[in-house]
């Protein structure tokens, strides 16, 4: 199965690994992602403004090329994830799109293709009781905390991501792998976001709380799928590694050599 | 252009698409707000001055630019009036005219460390830049 795939620019740069294990994991799972030729990046935050016409381009050109292929578009990145999909969802509105479409040449784009994350390819379109099957190294033992944040739940009328208060996704993505989850009252709170531009002790106290949560919890490891939340919990003291699903998920089917933390 | 605030009600509620008169005052997106210790105005207090027209304080309020985005109180509002989106539109007025911006690129390297995820740079520009 081919799907298109839009890394964004983090995964490009600063979180390469959360991109090089995506796409290889997901050819041992029998999917090649493809990436979009040309993409921009999404802009990091979806602007909830109905006349802001300009910062969703890029996000329609990607999903119009998705559409025109035939695929759904796979996200891997919490934040491409959210605006993307917001977006997909404004240009269900006809006086919106009517806007947009002036920028977008002959073929107008109606808001029709797919947008997936990728857990949620990994739940639907190959199913974890698959991965499971194709473990060699199952994390036995080790508890993980999955972090949410925001992105991929909020808002749930348009992400429908999962139970905005108490998902599971990441959770039965853990149990796939052989690990024990770790459920704690702040995974779906917000880590502080791009605020520790603008108030760094702001983005420490909202890190730093969802961090207690999960330690008070007893967890061993801490997993994302956003490179913002990760960068804010590390550098507002974790205790506990904070790394990518999809670095655990190369451990677990043997593409990446097991850390020894 | 003197005080053009009294429009400013409409323009906010046409781009936000959001009616603050749906609020019935329960308090519950400033209640679940990440940013409440360092807000001046509050989510329901957005709510509340747009409703009412009061909008100067607003757009001259270093709250504008304690909105994390998270959707918290968009998502637990029992009445679904979305207090996110009323900032966020709030915050356009206040970035979109000329010399209004927030954050100037010759600001950033000294932000800057190692680990600083584009993402993070991305979205600052979007949130306080026009």
């Amino acid at each position: 199965m081919i799907l298109s795939y839009f890394p964004g620019c983090t995964l490009k740069n600063k979180a390469k690994d959360l991109d090089m294990y995506a796409r290889k994991c997901a050819e041992a799972l029998g999917i090649t992602l493809e990436e979009i030729e040309n993409w921009q990046c999404c802009g990091g935050v979806f602007t909830t403004a109905k006349d802001e016409v300009a910062t969703k381009l890029s996000s329609v050109r990607a999903l119009k090329d998705a559409q025109s292929k035939g695929r759904a578009l796979v996200t891997v990145c919490s934040a491409c994830h959210n605006v993307i999909k917001q977006t997909n969802a404004a240009m269900k509105d006809e006086e919106f799109a009517d806007k947009v479409n002036r920028y977008m040449g002959e073929e107008p784009y109606d808001g029709g293709a797919e947008v997936i994350h990728y857990l949620e390819m990994l739940r639907d379109l190959v199913g974890f009781d698959k991965i499971a099957e194709k473990v060699v190294n199952p994390l036995k033992g080790k508890k993980i905390a999955a972090y949410y944040g925001c992105l991929l739940l909020r808002p749930n009328k348009v992400m429908a991501f999962d139970d905005p208060e108490n998902p599971q996704i990441m959770e039965d993505f853990i149990k796939a792998i052989g690990a024990t989850p770790v459920y704690y009252s702040y995974r779906n709170e917000c880590c502080g976001g791009y605020i520790s531009m603008e108030s760094p002790t702001l983005a420490k106290s909202k890190s730093e709380r969802v961090m207690e949560s999960a330690l008070a919890n007893e967890a061993e490891l801490m997993v994302t799928a956003c490179p913002l939340c990760r960068y804010n919990l590390i550098k507002n003291g974790a205790t506990i590694p904070v790394v990518y699903f999809t670095e655990l998920l190369a451990e677990a089917l043997g593409i990446k050599e097991v850390a020894n933390d | 252009m003197t005080n053009n605030y009294g429009n400013m009600r409409e323009e906010i509620i046409r781009i936000s698409g959001v009616n603050p008169a749906k609020c019935m005052a329960c308090g519950k997106c400033t209640g679940t707000c990440p940013a409440y210790d360092e807000m001046e105005y509050h989510p329901h207090q957005f709510v509340a001055m747009i409703k009412g027209g009061n909008i100067e304080p607003l757009i001259k309020s270093e709250s504008v630019y304690k909105c994390l985005t998270c959707f918290a109180c968009a998502e637990r509002c029992p009445r679904g009036v979305e207090p996110a989106k009323l900032i966020d539109a709030v915050r356009l007025l206040a970035t979109r005219p000329k010399g209004s911006n927030r954050l100037s690129p010759d600001q950033v390297p000294a932000m800057l460390d190692d680990e600083t995820p584009q993402q993070l740079l991305v979205s600052a520009f979007r949130k306080y830049t026009k």
